[in-house]
Order: C-alpha cells, then sequence, then structure tokens
C-alpha cells in the first residue's frame, strides 16, 4: 500500500520537475497550470502517504533516513506551494520542486523498515513536535536556497550585462533578496522551536535539557549561522550577494545536520 | 470569390517611392470607392501607413482582380514609370490570407512584434466600414486577423522585450527592483533620450523625480515638467541616497561619480540596489562603480546590446507565431470554401435525394400490390414533398448570399443539415472544416 503511495508520489513529483523545467524555458501558461496541478496531486498523495506510513508506525514517520527524507520533501512542497500561491513566482519551482524529487527518489533507496520495537521515548507526543518543527524549518531552508541560487544567477546576469534567457526568465534581484531573506526569517524561528522542544523532550524523558549530542552540537551550528544572517541582514544591512552566499552556506549545514550527522555520528538522532 | 492582396511596403520600396503611393486618409473614402467601381472587384480595404500602403480585395478572379489593382494604384496616383510597378507585391488565396495575418501581428513589421500596425489596421478597417465597401469575406477576414494578432501576442512574447535604448533602461530596472511604485530616479544633465527614458520610468510607476544640471535654472525648468525636484549639481553625489536609478547625460569631460563616491553612497542606502544608467559620451560614471555590490551600471553600449539581443529575442518568438498564422489561415480559408453558397445548394439537395431514395427503395418493396403508375405515383408524392420542403431554405440561401450581411446561413444550413460531418460529393467537392466555428457577431461597431 504505501509503496505504491511512494510510486505514485514520486510519479507526480517527477511530472512536476519535468514541467518546472519546461515551464523555466518557455513560460507558456499552458505548462504552468500543468506544473501546479502535478505538484498539488503529488502533494496530495504524498499528505496521503504520510498518514498511512503514521498509522502504521504509530508516531510520526521520521524514524529512519527513508521515512526522514520523505517528510522533508514533504515540508518542501508545503511551503512552496504556500509561496508559490503568495507570491506568484512560479519560475521558482524550477528550483524547489526539484529537491524535493530527489528527496522522495532517494528516500526509495534506503531500507524500508527498522529492526526491532522501536524504543519507548519515540511513543511520546513530544516526538511529532520536535520532528515538525525541525523539518518544516529544514524546508524553509531549503527553499531559502533555492531561491539565492536563482538571486546568484540573475544577479550575475546583471552584472555582466549579459541578458541571457534566465535573465528574462528570472524575477527582479530585490524580489528573489527579498523571498530568500523571508524563507529564512521563517525557517529561523521554527529552527528555535525545534531545538527547544527537543530539549524540553529530552528533559522529561531522561531529566536533561542538553546533552552534547552530535545532532544537538550541529543543530547549534545551524542556528548559529542562520543567526549571523539575520544578524547581518538587520543590523549590518546585508542584502543581495553575499547574503545569497550566507544562505548557500546555511543550506549545507542543514545538509549536513539532517543527514550526514543521522548517518555517521552516533546518539539518539541517528537512524537505525 | 478569391482575396488578393496588392501593395507595397519597406521592404520593397524606399520611403520616395512609398510616398508618392500612399493614400492620404483625406483622400480615403474617394480611393475606396474608385477602387470599389473596378469591375474585378467586389469588396476592398485600403491600408496606409508610412511603412505600407495595401489593399485588400476580393475579386471574381484572381489574376485579373490584381492585374486590374495594380493599375489602379498607378492610375490613381498618376504615375506611370516603371519603378512604381515594380515595388508592387500581390497575393492571392492562401498567400493573401497569410499575408495579412502576418502583417495584423506585426511579423511584416520594420521592428517585429512593435504592435502599433494592429492599431493603423484596425482605422483602415474602420474606414472601409464606414464607407461601406467591405463584405462578409473582408468583415471576417479583418476580424480574424486582429484575433489572430491578439492570440500572438498572448501565446508568444513577441512584444514583450525592449526594443529601444529607453524602454531597455525601464526593462532592466524592472529586472533590478521589481515594480517601480514608489523608486526614484535622478536625472543629471538634459537630453532627449535621457528625458524619454525618465519619461518611460514614470510612467511605469517611478513616483519622484531628481533633476540635477549644470545651470541650475534649466534644471529648475526640467523639474517642472516631471513635477519633480530640482538639485544644485554639486549636491548630486549627496542626493544620490535618495535615489533609486540615475540617467546621467551630462556633457561633462571627466567623471561626475566615481567608485568612491559611490561606496558612500551605497553604504548610506543600507545596501539597497541603484541602478546607474550612464548615456553620456564621453562616460560620465566611473566603470569601476560596476564592481560594487548592489550597483548595476549599464553605459550606451551595455543599452544597445541588450536591445539587440532583445530583438533576436523577438526573432525567436517569431517563428512560433508563424505556426499560429498557418493554423488560422487554415482556418479561415475552410471558412471561405464553406461560405461559397453553390456546392452547399447542391450537397442539401444531393443529400434529400439520397434520404429519399434510400427510404423509397426500403418501402416500395413491401408495397407489393402497386400498380406502374401507382409506383410512379409514389415517387412524384416524395419528390414534391422534398421539393417543397427545401424551396423556402435554398432560395433563402441564394438571396443571402450576395447580401454582405446575411453570409451567417451558410454555415447556420451546414450545421443544421449536417453537412460538416460526411463527405458530400455533389459538386465534386469535398468539405472538411476541421474546426467548426459558430457564426461571428455580425455587428459592426465592436472594433
Amino acid at each position: 500500500m504505501d509503496r505504491i503511495l511512494f510510486g505514485v508520489t514520486l510519479f507526480f513529483y517527477f511530472l512536476a520537475t519535468f514541467h518546472y523545467l519546461l515551464y523555466l524555458i518557455n513560460q507558456r501558461e499552458g505548462i504552468g497550470k500543468v506544473c501546479q496541478i502535478s505538484a498539488i496531486t503529488g502533494f496530495g498523495l504524498h499528505t496521503l502517504a504520510l498518514i498511512h506510513l503514521a498509522v502504521q508506525a504509530g508516531h510520526v514517520p521520521i524514524t529512519n533516513l527513508r521515512e526522514s527524507l520523505f517528510f522533508f520533501a514533504w515540508a518542501i512542497v508545503l511551503i512552496y506551494l504556500f509561496l508559490e500561491y503568495r507570491y506568484k513566482i512560479r519560475v521558482m519551482g524550477a528550483f524547489i520542486i526539484p529537491i524535493a524529487f530527489l528527496a522522495v527518489l532517494s528516500s526509495l533507496s534506503f531500507p524500508e523498515a527498522s529492526v526491532g520495537a522501536p524504543p519507548e521515548y519515540l511513543h511520546s507526543p513530544w516526538l511529532g513536535v520536535h520532528a515538525t518543527f525541525a523539518f518544516l524549518s529544514y524546508s524553509a531552508f531549503s527553499i531559502a536556497f533555492g531561491v539565492a541560487i536563482m538571486y546568484i544567477i540573475q544577479e550575475r546576469q546583471l552584472k555582466h550585462r549579459s541578458v541571457g534567457s534566465f535573465y528574462r526568465r528570472l524575477p527582479s534581484v530585490e524580489a528573489l533578496d527579498e523571498l530568500s531573506y523571508k524563507a529564512v526569517a521563517m525557517g529561523f524561528p521554527l529552527l528555535t522551536l525545534a531545538i527547544a522542544s527537543g530539549s524540553i523532550w529530552a528533559n522529561s524523558e531522561w531529566g536533561y535539557y542538553w546533552g552534547w549530542e552530535p545532532k544537538e552540537i550541529f543543530s547549534f551550528i545551524t542556528w548559529i549561522v542562520y543567526a549571523v544572517y539575520l544578524h547581518a541582514r538587520l543590523i549590518a544591512g546585508w542584502r543581495g550577494r553575499k547574503a545569497a552566499y550566507l544562505a548557500v552556506i546555511g543550506f549545507l549545514v542543514v545538509l549536513f545536520t539532517f543527514i550526514g550527522v543521522s548517518l555517521l555520528m552516533p546518539g539518539r538522532h541517528a537512524f537505525r | 470569390m478569391h482575396i488578393v492582396v496588392v501593395g507595397l511596403s519597406h521592404k520593397t520600396a524606399s520611403v520616395d517611392v512609398r510616398e508618392k503611393l500612399s493614400f492620404p486618409e483625406a483622400r480615403l473614402p474617394d480611393a475606396l470607392s474608385c477602387m470599389g467601381r473596378l469591375d474585378p472587384v467586389n469588396e476592398n480595404l485600403i491600408l496606409s501607413t508610412c511603412n505600407r500602403v495595401e489593399t485588400y480585395a476580393t475579386v471574381k478572379e484572381p489574376n485579373a482582380g490584381s492585374d486590374g489593382i495594380r493599375k489602379f494604384f498607378l492610375d490613381y496616383h498618376d504615375l506611370v514609370d516603371e519603378k512604381y510597378a515594380n515595388s508592387l507585391y500581390s497575393y492571392q488565396g492562401r498567400d493573401a490570407v497569410r499575408h495579412i495575418f502576418r502583417v495584423a501581428a506585426s511579423l511584416d513589421s520594420m521592428v517585429v512584434g512593435e504592435p502599433q500596425i494592429l492599431g493603423q489596421l484596425k482605422d483602415a478597417y474602420d474606414h472601409a466600414l464606414t464607407n461601406k465597401t467591405t463584405g462578409v469575406v473582408l468583415n471576417r477576414l479583418m476580424k480574424k486577423a486582429i484575433s489572430v494578432a491578439k492570440r500572438i501576442r498572448t501565446e508568444t512574447k513577441i512584444a514583450e522585450s525592449a526594443v529601444s535604448i529607453s524602454f531597455a533602461a525601464v526593462e532592466l530596472a524592472r529586472k533590478i527592483f521589481g515594480e517601480l511604485d514608489g523608486k526614484s530616479v535622478m536625472l543629471a544633465g538634459a537630453g532627449e533620450m535621457a528625458e524619454l527614458a525618465a519619461k518611460h520610468l514614470v510612467n511605469n510607476g517611478v513616483k519622484s523625480v531628481l533633476v540635477a544640471n549644470r545651470t541650475y535654472e534649466r534644471a529648475v525648468d526640467l523639474a517642472k515638467e516631471f513635477d519633480g525636484r530640482p538639485v544644485h549639481y554639486e549636491d548630486l553625489a549627496s542626493e544620490m541616497k535618495h535615489a533609486d536609478i540615475l540617467i546621467a547625460s551630462t556633457g561633462a569631460p571627466h567623471y561626475i561619480l566615481t567608485a568612491k563616491d559611490m561606496k558612500a553612497v551605497i553604504k548610506e542606502r543600507k545596501n539597497r540596489p541603484v541602478f546607474l544608467i550612464d548615456i553620456a559620451v564621453p562616460r560620465n560614471l566611473d566603470p569601476e562603480i560596476n564592481k560594487i555590490d548592489n550597483v548595476y551600471l549599464y553605459d550606451i553600449d551595455d543599452l544597445e546590446s541588450v536591445v539587440s539581443s532583445n530583438i533576436k529575442e523577438r526573432q525567436k518568438e517569431a517563428e512560433s507565431a508563424e505556426e499560429i498564422i498557418e493554423q488560422e489561415t487554415d482556418i479561415f480559408l475552410s471558412w471561405l470554401r464553406s461560405i461559397d453558397v453553390v456546392p452547399t445548394i447542391v450537397a442539401i439537395r444531393d443529400k434529400a435525394e439520397a434520404i429519399r431514395r434510400s427510404e423509397l427503395d426500403k418501402s416500395l418493396p413491401r408495397l407489393s400490390g402497386l400498380s406502374d403508375k401507382q409506383v410512379k405515383q409514389v415517387e412524384a408524392l416524395t419528390q414534391a414533398i422534398v421539393n417543397k420542403l427545401l424551396h423556402e431554405p435554398l432560395v433563402t440561401l441564394k438571396r443571402t448570399a450576395s447580401d454582405p450581411e446575411g453570409g451567417g446561413h451558410v454555415e447556420s444550413a451546414r450545421a443544421l443539415f449536417g453537412l460538416d460531418s460526411e463527405t458530400t460529393d455533389g459538386a465534386g467537392l469535398t468539405v472538411e472544416n476541421p474546426h467548426p466555428q459558430p457564426p461571428l457577431p455580425r455587428g459592426e461597431g465592436d472594433i
């Protein structure tokens, strides 16, 4: 059952990715509609698949890399669809939906179920709160990254006075700069809540708030990077190129915190 | 019924030839009626702009028709010289329809995609309507040409990119700032191109205009024109923090802003982007400025290269426009075939006869007791019913076919009798209408 749902979700994200890239090239309204429909359909199926997984497992399905990537992709599409609806910048999809597609695709290459019964603490209601905040923040940062890449391309075109095809198709540098900032501004409080809720959970489960686990350390580093971003922006007036590069660096740190730490390092966040 | 185009354009004639053969607006009614009186001409229309002079007509016979119109062109202007005759081109049938669609969609224009021609075509059509020189075919053709042009403008990006320096400046400003509402522009120095660019920016939402000039009085005058604020020339650098866009076109022999000045400005602006347009020669702005983050500096050559790449982009879009033209030409031609009344009448008769025949063939064997005379009676009876039933529709079709307002009956008749859903071979004519369309509203004032 969940295999079928995984499969059709992947199929619709593939369709969406294909059409968003096509839309980036020719920007015909008809193709734009196909993009939207396939992304929304994919998202609906994706949601069903997640519900199915959650019901089966009895907790939020993020206990292995397969499930986590799947959940991560869901959060990206959720926030992306909101932004597309809010800002009407559809070319953005060409830079963000592929991330979701790749996340779902790679999730399928990891083993399906964890061995043995899940430890007792995974049944805590804190898991859902903590994980949802964490994944929503990751996906906001991914979107900030995608938009920052768009900014970097468009800024280069304008600086070099080479008005190629991207120049025509991408929105203005100011809009991109603003949007990337907004995504970070959205992700940062979510990350803060994720860390805070994790820490409360740890306290209720094991009696301490902070245990210097690898995940905790890297989450803290991520938090610092984006705190620097927001500070530089609000206080030092950083805008544009430097801010965009910082958003890219932040995303690399997020990726490592999310995947690298859980794969390479021991601890409660390690995928089993 | 044949459609012909006779005319000349910037592609075949220089301006001295075009002006000799043009039809000034004041003489259009006269020219239209003179042309309409030509023997082969049924409907006619004259489009006369500075880049093209063309006549569209429906004629009884295409070759004689276009020869007659060519002759009219020269006679009307009292010209005998060969060179005038040689600059005329003519198109018939499919080529004529395609040509008219291409003209309307601005694919044949000097600057491809510029929309003025569509307005000129509408005016020409209005003149023809006022003088009642168009009928069913040209009315439909003009409405179609206008809708094809609109379709091309929305489905392709042919008119989207800026092909003049001043519009390129606006386009770049939009790529930097997005919406220009609430932005401000500083004009340093005056000049036609600078003022034009400023005007376009204001039309696109720019709110405040600052004007700096070496002579302060000139700055005051120009500021009045833009409802803006004059600025003392020596305050240029310090006032730049208020300006999102600068258009520099002073005659200064040195840079009026250096990279150092600009660094201070951008710092004060908290890195909000600035767009600098330097259209002065020698240049007014230090090229080093472009290395500063969030500053975009374009000189006159940069703008020229934007324009030329935009022109290339339009040509690319023109290719997909040509495909649309071919489709629409097909649709129009199949409509044109369908309004020809004779094949329609023949087809209706044939269909009725076929039905009568097959029903008789079914029934006669069952009426076994009939004598030859009675069989003949039945034949005559059915024949009479068919004829009486068809009489009124067919007479109306014939009568309204020559009436310029009533051509829609042919289409309705074809739909009502289901003629286009099958092949009729009544007049050896195969009817194909892959895109049947509802009849257009006949109102004349809707354009």
